[in-house]
């Protein structure tokens, strides 16, 4: 397996370098370096001189991508690209274009991100999957009918429904939690109730119904029923072995969104007002601030990646006959 | 079966207990603040964007100055009641005068003719006493030496913010103080945004900014560093010197009067030696530790918590030198309750606390809720807030009279214009029939209309640059545009449409059609609106031009881009606004002043327009002291503009702002940033009410408890049955 790990991870280099190399040219195809100058100097009074200057110490008054001034492997090096781009290899942030260290950044605003995500992930995989099982049990029932009713239509809401229908309902008319914010420590808690209620209640209907498929799918085979022909009752079919086998395609969902969980939830924090990475990277598009906007995605591609890794990992895991070759 | 019933009757009792519990503590359960602070004597306010910058030589949007006019003290300040507005001493003791000499150093009088005036003197007092905020950067051992400007790497290395250095100290604001942040305007490292500005008037201040050039390019090489500390002690402009420890002297090149003004702003505020010692260790930057973060000031306030991603903390200056409240106003003042506490100390607020609300909702929710003192009016709640009487006077709904919130209306000293580029072909230049198409566009516009679609009502129309409230500005009948405007019953019309056809067909242009071609006139606007809220905005656009026949081309694209044209010239049409620095007419007039063209001089004159006699004028006018003088020649102008009209003069925006009963002292003033110390609360009250608007309404959760346990009994009921089935 560790030389399937060690293949995958070396997969990854051109992957990351073609993310990079594309969030680049997007990136300046829109910004100018004297755009991002304009934007960070401001509006006024901002004359060329101080444009040239910001630059400079920016390292942006480089050629792009080519540098046909410089000789031999100059020309590729001495580039705002070469510059910008190889000590993200090394998970080495640098300086956001306003100066601030991003690796300190992303590290403190990664924490109310996760603060959210992972109760959402949690209490929405047991909402989600109990919700399912109960379905399940009573399929073929007025229970399965109206709950896949409900599941569709609650797919059908769009997240931002759920968002300002909540604080509307919660914590402007029943008056029970704060209507946004954010705090450190304990103190946070009474801010995450209303956005994980949210989180949770949004995922019901997609969740339920995917995992509702998978149970059918299992219900109908076989094993399940010489389980019930042993005479087992249906809960102990559907909890030990319905639930056990449906796993494989539930674990893949959850393990692959694991690392994403670090990157936030963009509506979310922006209407809770949470200081998470979730706002980090679209603040610093509409900054034009190139050195974050490079480093979130590259962080997302390589938490990406993990994912994937740790799927085909957790596939060995949860059923011994796959094998990692 | 029972036995359930009992496990799932004690879970609802428990929880009841547990929301019962919660519901005794102080204050609302949807407050976001600690408990501990329900009573105390602090202001919560919100804020949208993240300032960029607070270091006071970089810092020049609203956005940063709602922070660092509170910490920062500039020589002089707005009075907070005065109308016109007028300058008063802030850290000066008095608003200096300014002293003329002649090419050979000789003083001239004041009314020395301007040809004459080869610099211009401006000496500064400050106050004696003023010490700084509580800062590392001042903490001394023992033996007088700074304890933190001499860091290892592996202390700094240690640190994360400000208050991880354990001892702060103090001195007292000296001349040289302020002398060092005119030298910080020059570093070309620090990015001052006015640094060409002052450099054309300042004397010697653009050989300043080189000569540091090059020592600061010495001083990396020699020290193989990326960022030196650059002691500016020992170098020195030659129009700025330090008079004794409490005064220094600025020397003008020529007369500029509206100098004055910027020394109201922050860029003149008093900094340290200190502070760029301290913050310029190596290592500081990497910690997030700088000046641009950690404002360093003297003033009522010191920012306390800086996390711009949730929340800013502003708390009073223990070493604040004092202040007293003003005891003159406007006459109307009085009445109002706004000289209540006249000659009281300042500030009455023991804290700010500024939190991040990006989305208007909870923002207005909070407000509503109590939570936070004062709000602006986002389009989505203005029908909830703002009615308009039969006799279209705007007062609050009765929702908020009930309330007891207040209302508060101003004209901002801003300018939203439609301009044309007049090196454009069509729309542009000095001859007769682009003239009077522009003037035809400027009737059929009809932004009466605009601003009630578009602005929720909140704005007047424009008859020239000039809003109102700065010098120069007329009003009534005197006031008017007389080529898109028209008196009738004793009020301003906007003329009819017939006639701008017929300035169109004066122009050649008869139903929108080139008379010499016989092809419709087409004309293009440039814009960054493109999103889907922007289209009903973009096609009322078009009507307006239909109106006269003309086609009207959108080309809608990116903020770079539109810059990009504007700068290039290759624009036709566009919207543009500007705010007021100062209230100076030449701070609005120079926006059309040929040499500030945006094509040709990268100014502020995006229409680049030129006239020689409107150059001329402002030439004249843009020194001159208020007064008849002054306002002659600015009538001139202002008729030269409306005959060009190089810009259809579209409308001065209102700002509307609410506030709650308890929040005391409340006065727009659009010039001055650093009113947070007039203002004074009550906090007994504000608790009392936040308890009345807040109660927690718990029985909806009960109920749906109830409910979802009712009906899972059915389906427990099933499952038994299912279950003994299938052991049969």
């Amino acid at each position: 397996m560790m030389a399937y790990i060690i293949r995958r991870v070396l997969y990854a280099i051109p992957i990351l370098i073609g993310v990079n190399v594309l969030t680049f040219m997007l990136f300046f195809v829109v910004n100018s370096p004297d755009d991002m100058a304009r934007m960070h100097l401001g509006q006024k009074r901002v004359n060329q001189a101080v444009i040239e200057n910001w630059k400079q110490e920016r390292g942006y008054n480089r050629p792009l991508l080519y540098n046909s001034e410089a000789e031999g492997v100059g020309s590729i090096t001495d580039t705002v690209f070469f510059q910008k781009s190889v000590k993200l290899f090394q998970f080495d942030f640098g300086s956001s274009d306003s100066g601030r260290d991003i690796g300190y950044d992303i590290s403190q605003r990664m924490w109310p991100s996760l603060a959210i995500a992972i109760p959402v992930l949690m209490v929405g995989l047991l909402v989600n999957i109990s919700y399912a099982l109960l379905i399940a049990f009573f399929r073929a029932t007025y229970i399965d009918l109206w709950s896949v009713v409900l599941c569709v239509v609650m797919m059908s809401i769009s997240g931002l429904f759920y968002i300002i229908g909540g604080q509307y309902l919660v914590s402007k008319l029943l008056h029970l939690v704060p209507i946004s914010g954010y705090d450190t420590g304990l103190g946070a808690w009474k801010f995450l109730v209303l956005p994980v209620i949210i989180g949770v209640i949004g995922s019901i209907g997609a969740g339920t119904r995917w995992y509702r498929t998978l149970f059918l799918e299992e219900i109908n085979k076989d094993y399940v029923r010489t389980a019930r022909a042993k005479g087992l009752s249906e809960r102990v079919v559907l909890f030990r072995h319905v639930l056990k086998n449906a796993m494989i395609p539930i674990l893949t969902g959850v393990v692959v969104v694991l690392p994403l969980l670090f990157m936030g939830s963009l509506i979310t924090e922006s209407f809770f007002g949470i200081p998470g990475l979730g706002s980090y990277t679209i603040d610093a598009i509409q900054r034009q601030d190139f050195a974050i906007v490079r480093s979130m995605v590259f962080l997302g591609s390589v938490l990406y990646i993990l994912g994937l890794l740790l799927t085909d990992i957790s596939y060995t895991l949860v059923d011994p006959r796959v094998r990692l070759s | 079966m029972d036995h359930q019933f009992r496990n799932m009757a004690y879970m609802l009792f428990g929880v009841w207990a547990v929301l019962l519990l919660t519901a005794c503590t102080d204050g609302g359960w949807n407050n976001p603040y600690p408990t501990a602070e329900a009573d105390r004597n602090i202001l919560y306010s919100s804020f949208s964007e993240r300032p960029k910058h607070l270091d006071p030589v970089r810092s020049y949007s609203s956005d940063e100055y709602a922070f660092i006019a509170q910490i920062y003290e500039p020589p002089l300040q707005y009075h907070f009641l005065k109308r016109p507005y007028v300058l008063e001493p802030l850290s000066a003791t008095a608003v200096p005068k300014a002293r003329y000499l002649d090419a050979d150093g000789n003083w001239l009088p004041a009314g020395a003719p301007e040809e004459t005036i080869a610099f211009s003197d401006y000496e500064i007092e400050i106050k004696q006493g003023m010490q700084y905020q509580p800062h590392p950067a001042l903490a001394r051992d023992g033996q007088g030496n700074y304890l933190y400007h001499d860091l290892t790497g592996e202390e700094i290395e240690s640190l994360n913010t400000l208050s991880d250095f354990s001892e702060t100290g103090s001195r007292e604001v000296i001349a040289e103080d302020f002398v060092n942040q005119i030298k910080r305007l020059a570093v070309p490292h620090l990015h001052s945004p006015i640094a060409g500005l002052m450099g054309e008037y300042i004397l010697g201040l653009n050989a300043f900014g080189k000569t540091i050039e090059d020592v600061y390019t010495q001083l990396k090489n020699e020290a193989g560093l990326e960022k030196p500390y650059l002691d500016l002690r020992p170098h020195r402009i030659e129009g700025v010197e330090v008079v004794d420890r409490h005064s220094f002297r600025i020397r003008l090149k020529g007369k500029y009067p509206q100098f004055v003004y910027w020394l109201a702003m922050p860029f003149f505020s008093p900094m340290p030696w200190e502070a760029d010692a301290f913050f310029s260790q190596q290592g500081m930057e990497k910690r997030n530790i700088t000046l641009d973060w950690y404002p360093f000031g003297s003033g009522p306030f010191m920012l306390t918590e800086n996390n711009p991603n949730l929340r800013m903390v502003l708390s009073r200056n223990p070493n604040f030198h004092g202040e007293q409240y003003p005891s003159e106003g406007e006459e109307s003042d009085k009445a109002l309750g706004l000289l209540n506490d006249a000659g009281a100390e300042l500030p009455f607020i023991e804290k700010a606390v500024y939190s991040l609300e990006k989305e208007n909702i909870p923002n207005w929710n909070k407000f509503l809720q109590g939570y936070y003192d004062t709000s602006g009016i986002s389009s989505d709640s203005f029908d909830q807030a703002v009615k308009f009487s039969d006799q279209g006077e705007l007062g609050l709904t009765e929702p908020m009279q009930e309330k007891g919130i207040n209302l508060l209306t101003a004209v901002t000293t801003s300018m939203n214009y439609m301009g044309f580029n007049m090196a454009d072909p069509v729309v542009g230049g000095d001859t007769e029939r682009a003239r009077l198409l522009r003037q035809a566009i400027s009737v059929a516009l009809d932004f009466e209309e605009y601003i009630s679609i578009f602005n929720n009502g909140e704005g007047i129309t424009a008859q020239s640059p000039l809003p109102p409230g700065i010098f120069g500005n007329r009003t009534g009948e005197e006031g008017m545009n007389p080529y898109v405007y028209e008196m009738s019953n004793g009020k301003l019309n906007r003329k009819p449409l017939a006639h701008a056809k017929a300035l169109m067909a004066q122009a050649g242009y008869p139903n929108g059609k080139d008379r010499e071609t016989g092809k419709p006139l087409i004309l293009y606007y440039d814009t960054t609106a493109s999103g889907p809220d922007d289209k009903a905005r973009l096609n009322w656009f078009s009507k307006q031009f239909v109106k006269l026949g003309i086609q009207l081309v959108i080309r809608a694209t990116d903020y770079n881009r539109f810059r990009e044209k504007m700068r290039k010239g290759t624009s036709q049409i566009f919207m543009w606004g500007w705010n007021a620095d100062y209230p100076d007419p030449e701070n609005f007039l120079f926006l059309l002043y040929g040499p500030n063209g945006k094509m040709e001089h990268g100014g502020e004159n995006a229409a680049n327009y030129s006239s020689p006699r409107f150059d001329a004028l402002f030439e004249k006018m843009k020194n001159m002291e208020n007064g008849p003088g002054r306002q002659q020649i600015i009538d001139e102008m202002v008729a030269i503009l409306r005959r060009d009209a190089p810009w259809v003069f579209g409308f001065h925006p209102k700002a509307f702002s609410l506030f709650h009963s308890w929040y005391k002292n409340v006065k727009p003033n659009l010039m001055a940033n650093n009113t947070l110390k007039y203002k004074r609360l009550e906090p007994e009250l504000r608790q009392r009410m936040r308890t009345e608007w807040n109660p927690p309404v718990l029985w909806p959760v009960i109920t749906l408890l109830v409910v979802l346990v009712v009906s899972a009994i059915p389906a427990v009921r099933i499952c038994r049955q299912h279950e003994r089935s299938a052991v049969r």
